[in-house]
């Protein structure tokens, strides 16, 4: 990809789309393409030095992860640019609802199962190939998926907290966070994970052992109560 | 208007036992306590904590009608930690508990107590619907609540912060008085260096026992060294900590669109930690809502409240059931004085607190 390297981000050009929890998100327009600018801004709380490790660290987590993805068949938003002195990237504008505010719409206006049982098994998909690729998302909300407009299609967004590895303990807790999600998000949806499994059974080779290890995991929560 | 309602509440889940004496508007009319503090450089046992707790509870309940200008006749429900905690200092509390409901003819209702902090939390400081950070020796948790219950959106998946801590204290051997927590707060402010400790965020969940073995194991080479002070340490070992926790705190609020965060527990009451979290609040145009040691730490009346909301809609004990237990979460009790709040219902008790 031919790309101007310097990023159009001249007075008025960014519009601020959102506020998350470690970033600013602005659409903007780069090449000519209606794109979004992430800046992950220092966080005033934390000491300095440890607030430049891990906003750099999750940089270059979020820009090396995103781009891995793709390579493994997930879709995510293309990237555009990395900028590790404004820490911001540029990546692709992807027009569509996010899967949580889908399923809250599920929540209020009542359960379109067809729909519900697609998402799910796209989440599960996706979420198998990444393993199976050994990239662990380390942050599967409902907010960091999108559904594209027109194809229907899931996006994964979102891989600051990502990282690569095999081991079935992080591919677990990667499915524990989702679950977890899901249950204090979408009580309302009956039992979309069971449905996310499914689909991820299919896709994983490792399922097995994830599964195996999943299963572990939930029961580590504190003051559970435990029985035998 | 007839005679408030008013409660005992017995708390005992850990090393403090306490006394409260509440009406149902959160007035609280007395509220004393005790602490087992143990020597520097040792935690506090079960058992010792247990004998603690019964040389000082009927004391510490003559000493709360006295305070509260009440006798036995004027309380309408008793109120006791079931749990989560220590098995045998919670043993004390159901055992009085049990004892003067049969003495005195009145109903028993078991509280939660960690529901219990978010409560006392909610009616001290007025927040209305939180995301709630929940701090203290044996818990860690973000919660928020939905549908009828206190949900657990992030938690530390091994031990709790103020483990971490107290555990860190006692490396340094640094005084129990009045608490671990405490002394380490006071040391770090003379920290001046910042040394690197591992960060672990996993999603919305901690885990401090990997910072604790590593500091642990550091601490003693690096001091001998004279590469850093026992202050710096704890600076440094506070500034990773909280922040870990200001983060997850900060992704509950993004993912559940809420802008006010109330601390509470033990730990709540470090200053560092509600400067942190103040920060982090005042950007994303939020508001912290945090209380101090009378409120935060382990009490007595905040399980007296606590007990006393679930009394008035209707909620009691059978004493067959008074029991205890170690092991009892957050998202297991149904709030169902929420849920009258909720869809608007007059009982008077959504103008708690103002």
């Amino acid at each position: 990809m031919e790309i101007d390297p310097i990023i159009d981000s001249g007075n008025g050009a960014l519009v601020l789309v959102k506020q998350g929890a470690e970033a600013r998100v602005f659409e903007s327009v780069f090449a000519g393409k209606r794109s979004i600018v992430k800046e992950r801004f220092s966080k005033k709380y934390r000491h300095p030095s440890l607030d430049s490790k891990l906003t750099i660290k999750r940089l270059n987590a979020e820009a090396r992860c995103m781009t891995k993805a793709r390579r493994l068949g997930v879709l995510t938003p293309v990237l555009y640019a990395v900028d590790p002195v404004l820490h911001t990237l540029t990546f692709e504008f992807v027009e569509g609802p996010s899967v949580k505010d889908v399923f809250l719409g599920f929540g209020s206006n009542g359960v379109v199962q067809e729909r519900l049982a697609d998402i799910a098994t796209q989440i599960g998909d996706a979420i198998g190939k990444l393993h199976d690729g050994g990239l662990v998302h380390g942050d599967l909300t409902t907010s960091n998926m999108l559904i594209r407009d027109g194809t229907n299609k899931l996006v994964l967004i979102d891989f600051g907290l990502s990282f690569t590895s095999t081991l079935p303990e992080d591919k677990a807790v990667d499915l524990y966070v989702l679950e977890r999600a899901l249950i204090s998000m979408h009580s309302s949806c009956g039992n979309v994970m069971d449905l996310i499994l499914a689909a991820y059974k299919k896709s994983s080779k490792q399922w097995c052992s994830t599964l195996n290890k999943l299963a572990q995991v939930r029961q580590r929560g504190r003051k559970r109560t435990m029985v035998g | 208007m007839e005679k408030k309602m008013i409660a005992l509440g017995f708390e005992g889940s850990a090393n403090k036992i306490g006394v409260g004496v509440v009406t149902l508007d959160g007035t609280i009319l007395s509220n004393p306590r005790h602490t087992y503090i143990t020597p520097p450089g040792q935690g506090f046992l079960p058992r010792e904590t247990a004998q603690h707790h019964l040389q000082h509870v009927l004391p510490l309940v003559k000493l709360a009608l006295k305070e509260a200008h009440i006798t036995s006749d004027d309380i309408d429900c008793l109120c006791y930690t079931k749990g989560p905690g220590m098995g045998a200092p919670l043993q004390v509390s159901a055992i009085v508990v049990r004892v003067l409901s049969l003495l005195w003819k009145k109903p028993i209702v078991a509280v939660n107590h960690c529901v219990a902090h978010i409560e006392m939390g909610r009616i001290v400081t007025g927040a209305d619907d939180p995301v709630v950070l929940y701090v203290s020796g044996g818990n860690t948790q973000v919660i928020a609540y939905s549908e009828g219950r206190y949900r657990i959106f992030g938690e530390t998946i091994d031990i709790a912060v103020g483990n971490c801590l107290d555990r860190f204290a006692r490396v340094l051997t640094l005084s129990n008085d009045p608490s671990p927590g405490y002394n380490i707060e006071q040391l770090a402010k003379k920290g001046e260096k910042f040394i690197d400790l591992p960060y672990v965020v996993k999603g919305m969940d901690v885990s401090f026992s990997g910072i604790l073995s590593y500091i642990e194991a550091t601490a003693e080479e690096k001091l001998k060294n004279n590469e850093c002070t026992p202050a710096d340490l704890c600076y440094s070992l506070q500034e990773t900590l909280f922040a870990m926790l200001v983060e997850i705190t900060e992704r509950a609020m993004a993912h559940c669109d809420s802008k006010d965060v109330l601390i509470v527990g033990g730990v709540g009451c470090n200053e560092r930690l509600q400067e942190m979290m103040r920060i982090m609040c005042s950007e994303r145009g939020g508001r912290l809502f945090a209380t101090d040691d009378r409120y935060c730490i382990d009490n007595g009346a905040m399980i007296a409240y606590t007990g006393l909301l679930a009394y008035a809609h209707g909620s009691t004990t059978p004493l067959e059931e008074s029991t205890f237990t170690q092991r009892f979460r957050t998202d297991e009790v149904h709030a169902i004085w929420r849920e009258e709040q909720e869809s608007g219902g007059s009982s008077g008790l959504a103008d708690v607190g103002n």
